[in-house]
């Protein structure tokens, strides 16, 4: 796929194009929050930051989701009947999303995705309806880990089209045929740019310092890394809140709930965590993940060896250190995975 | 700072060799910068890990609650206060318990901090007596703590401990001279169509992970009413509503208990100032029944009993 | 292409009190549009999703087999809000199936073989279905000697006592049910499932057993396989777990990397013997 030049000062043209038909968010600075909101010109997003606070996973998954209304009347001829809630009705871009959550994308296409039956049709509309400009990391921030677990702060995986800023301007690199459909006018880049490019892409990964051996984590059986003893320690100080699987653009654990107001019926999803021991509970009263530390495990398991193990070895995390960063008590996850790996 | 940590040190390894605790709970350096987290030390050795700094956050009362065996705790005025509450609300026992206490220095907020390096990402914060020292990718600055401590610091009332078993350190000045009483002062001037406005305006970025409720020495229900299933008191959804009801709900629960500790505004990922609510109704509870929730060992809160002359008139 | 989270709409058909306790009902359920019957291809050990507009769904084990025709019978145990509800609904009502879900019994892998049946209590639903397809004219055939082990507490909370009375009247299966305790007007076997299955003692040799009951009785009814000369290969049990999206995304039912919900419900004790257990 071709490169290109996005010239700086050309990003409020660069921008209208890509709104003309479609919403376009980019990052931006609210109440001192870096957070996802609508934009129409250059001087709203920001080009300049680590990363949002959240992850942008709710746009394709949102907290909170109709998945279908019905007439709540028994005995009506349409009562009681599930429909289906209408697909997006408009494409969208996500201007400036990091590598991470990109790859972070893909990941979850993996799980959402899966056959005729596993089919989210709630996810994949708005995947398939969403373009995905990407920013390239010249500076990872200290609490990212993602060459460690399969990203890289350029990479370009799940996205339409990586942007690297070279300092005066970006290099525009297409990587579908969606993303090449809107760089295909910009001029075309040059041998140095290229270079350039490179360069950052080295100069960024050697800034990333901490990270996750998988190593051991890969090769132990199931059991063995279940039945370690660091689990006693990790759960210690755990509060069992969700803080780590909300800001993960990974989790993807939900709930599903009935709501009605007279007539009105409606069938929600909301975002759900295994860290609430309710998640588990059987209607008998018996809980098969019952203690704090059965729920503080099941999440790293989760993510480093059961998605490994059903997903021909993809990670469940992207190394964002969203949760390193966010996490009430600090608990942090490349220290987990370093343990489970000794 | 450093002086006060290398003594919290010496008495957990005294206490842990003599064998008069299994556990001495206290705080441990934190992986990210400003955020100690909670450490559990069982042997001598491990209490080489204990700290003490700006950045001790987390109400260490909370790990008490439902734990078997005698155990220490570090505690400052607000952690003691809790730990007063948990005795009066018989969830363990005083002997069970060996304070390890300390004057709090006032715990700085993290947020404050990050907000005046906009965009920058702070790598490394270093103490100094009234000072903070930040250094980040390209920057140095040197703060001074009071400007960037919690509000809830500010406004405390008992800096030192209420109970302990063994001061470390002098036995400090109360208050940081803020005014407790003025941080519910905004909402009062409101008429309740604006406090609702208020209201959904601080619980907007609120996604629901509870992390408030979970890091809070006083919910230590099984069943937390916003859990209950049968019957579901509140909705699951990111509605307004339901938002509000959670955030309302659990405020009125910890009527007359909260020791305004800021343990909730700590922990929380987005931010929200749950503050806003909780110093109103503690406020109400200081002008009826003129209580302070934690003070004494063996005081009645007053939201479980009854006496005859309650003030009764904002019942309507 | 389908949205496999929204229901087949369906009406209840007919509703039965099965057991004396009156926590158990059955519902035979009858699908609105004949599309849908068709593309509802089944096999037992699966399950479904019932869905109660307005209350939620509850993850149920289908009872029916499809030799019976397009119907679903499904028995459900009042414990949470969406069965209590459904205890209430009537013959007429609409409501919802969304399925099926899961894996099965592997029945046409077992071809040739023995098979032996073990259930306690209601957990007998699927191997209802199982007994059916294997004791229908187009199967029997191709299965060895089978073999019925049922036991309730009492009888009165025995299920569909009609039918295994039929199957053991067929002379088609062997079919051992039992109590726990004696009662009046009972004549049959008397005992735990586990002490039953000793006294059974099936033989291992070219045999597979279906297990399905509460925990306290599978914990009893191993040691006995393994006495008499089982492999934990031939031994396959189902599980339960609460599930919400019933196709593997929602991430409450897993037992390690394995989804109940769509890697099972039905697992191999040597599958299980690798797994936590977290069920």
């Amino acid at each position: 796929m071709s490169q290109k030049i996005l010239a700086k000062n050309k990003l409020d043209a660069f921008l209208q194009g890509l709104c003309r038909d479609q919403d376009l968010f980019a990052p931006v600075m609210k109440d001192g929050k870096v957070g996802w909101a609508p934009v129409a010109t250059a001087d709203q997003a920001l080009w300049d930051f680590s990363n949002t606070e959240m992850s942008p996973k709710d746009f394709f998954f949102p907290q909170t989701e109709c998945m279908m209304r019905f007439k709540n009347v028994q005995g009506d001829p349409q009562g009681m009947i599930m429909q289906a809630e209408p697909a997006l009705n408009r494409p969208r871009v996500l201007l400036n999303i990091r590598p991470c959550d990109a790859k972070a994308f893909q990941v979850l296409d993996l799980i959402f995705v899966q056959d005729e039956m596993t089919n989210d049709l709630y996810w994949r509309d708005k995947r398939e309806k969403t373009t995905l400009i990407g920013l390239a990391c010249n500076d990872p921030c200290p609490t990212c880990f993602c060459t460690t677990v399969g990203s890289n702060p350029h990479g370009t995986t799940g996205l339409d089209v990586l942007l690297v800023d070279l300092g005066d301007k970006f290099l525009a690199q297409a990587l579908t045929a969606k993303g090449e459909a809107l760089v295909g006018d910009l001029p075309a880049a040059a041998g140095g740019d290229e270079a350039k490019a490179a360069e950052l892409k080295k100069a960024a990964e050697g800034k990333i310092s901490g990270g996750v051996a998988m190593d051991k984590v890969n090769s132990r059986e199931v059991m063995e890394l279940y039945d370690a003893p660091l689990w006693d320690r990790v759960m210690e100080s755990c509060l069992n809140c969700g803080t780590c699987t909300f800001c993960c653009p990974t989790c993807h654990c939900f709930d599903i709930q009935d709501e009605t107001q007279g007539q009105d019926g409606r069938r929600v999803r909301n975002w759900d965590y295994c860290m609430s021991w309710l998640f588990t509970m059987h209607g008998t009263g018996h809980n098969p993940r019952g203690t704090k530390k059965d729920r503080v495990r099941q999440r790293f398991m989760h993510k480093f060896k059961y998605i490994p193990v059903k997903r021909g070895g993809e990670i469940g995390c992207v190394g964002c250190g969203r949760c390193v960063r966010l996490c009430p008590v600090n608990i942090d996850v490349r220290q987990v995975v370093n343990d489970m790996n000794a | 700072m450093e002086a006060i940590a290398q003594k919290i040190r010496e008495a957990a390894k005294r206490l842990l060799s003599e064998g008069k605790v299994d556990v001495v709970i206290g705080y441990a350096k934190g992986t990210v910068p400003m955020r100690e987290y909670p450490y559990f030390a069982y042997t001598p050795e491990e209490a080489e890990n204990l700290t003490w700094s700006s950045f001790c956050c987390n109400n260490l009362a909370l790990y008490t609650i439902r734990r078997p065996g005698r155990m220490a705790v570090v505690a400052q005025g607000c952690v003691s206060r809790n730990l007063v509450n948990l005795i009066n609300e018989n969830q363990f026992k005083r002997d069970d318990l060996y304070v390890i206490g300390v004057n709090s220095p006032g715990m700085v907020d993290r947020r404050k901090v990050q907000a005046l390096f906009p965009g920058k990402t702070i790598t490394e914060v270093i103490e100094e007596p009234e000072h903070l020292l930040v250094k980040g990718q390209g920057f140095e600055e040197r703060l001074e703590r009071k400007k960037v401590f919690r509000s809830n610091c500010l406004t405390c009332v008992q800096r030192n401990p209420v109970i302990s078993d063994e001061m470390i350190g002098e036995v400090g000045p109360e208050g940081h001279g803020g005014n407790i009483d003025k941080v519910a002062a905004p909402w009062e001037k409101l008429v309740p169509a604006e406090r609702w406005t208020e209201m959904q305006e601080t619980l907007k970025d609120c996604i629901r992970c509870y992390a408030c409720r979970d890091a809070c020495p006083l919910c230590y229900c099984h069943v937390c009413f916003v859990d209950e299933a049968q019957p579901q008191w509140c909705g699951k959804t990111q509605d307004e509503a339901d938002v509000a009801t959670f955030h309302i709900l659990r405020a009125f629960h910890c009527a007359g208990r909260c020791t305004d500790c800021g343990a909730c505004e700590s922990a929380c990922p987005q931010g929200i100032k749950m503050r806003r609510l909780t110093s109103k109704i503690e406020k109400d509870i200081r002008a009826l029944y003129g209580y302070r929730p934690g003070m004494e060992i063996g005081a009645q809160p007053p939201m479980s009993l009854f006496k005859p002359n309650d003030p009764q008139d904002f019942i309507k | 292409m389908r949205n496999t989270y929204v229901p087949y709409p369906v009406s209840i058909k007919e509703v039965r009190v099965e057991t004396e306790d009156k926590q158990l009902k059955s519902f035979w359920l009858q699908f609105l549009n004949s599309e849908d019957a068709s593309a509802f291809n089944y096999t037992p050990g699966q399950f479904a999703e019932l869905s109660i507009s307005g209350y939620g769904e509850i993850p149920i084990g289908i009872a029916s087999s499809p030799t019976e025709g397009r119907d679903l019978l499904f028995t459900v145990n009042k414990v949470g809000s969406v069965s209590s509800r459904l205890h209430n609904m009537k013959a007429g009502d609409i409501m919802g199936v969304r399925g099926p879900l899961g894996n099965s019994y592997p029945l046409r892998a077992a071809k040739g073989k023995n098979i032996v049946i073990v259930a306690g209590g209601f957990a007998v639903t699927t191997l209802r279905s199982t007994m059916n397809w294997l004791l229908h004219p187009d199967h029997r055939g191709d299965y060895g000697e089978i073999t019925f082990i049922y036991g309730a507490r009492t009888p009165g909370m025995l299920l569909y006592t009609q039918e295994w009375t039929a199957w053991q009247n067929s002379g088609q299966a062997k079919v051992c049910v039992t109590v726990d305790r004696e009662a009046p007007g009972w004549s049959g076997l008397v005992g735990f499932v586990p002490t039953v299955t000793g006294d059974v003692a099936p033989k291992p040799d070219n045999a597979i057993a279906l297990i399905c009951g509460p925990p306290i009785m599978i914990k009893f009814t191993q040691p006995v396989f393994d006495k008499l000369g089982w492999q934990s290969d031939q031994i396959i049990m189902s599980l339960e777990n609460r599930m919400k999206c019933g196709i593997g995304i929602c991430g409450r039912c897993n037992v390690g990397p394995e989804y109940v919900c769509k890697d099972g419900p039905v697992f191999t004790k040597t599958q299980l013997d690798k797994l936590p257990r977290e069920y």
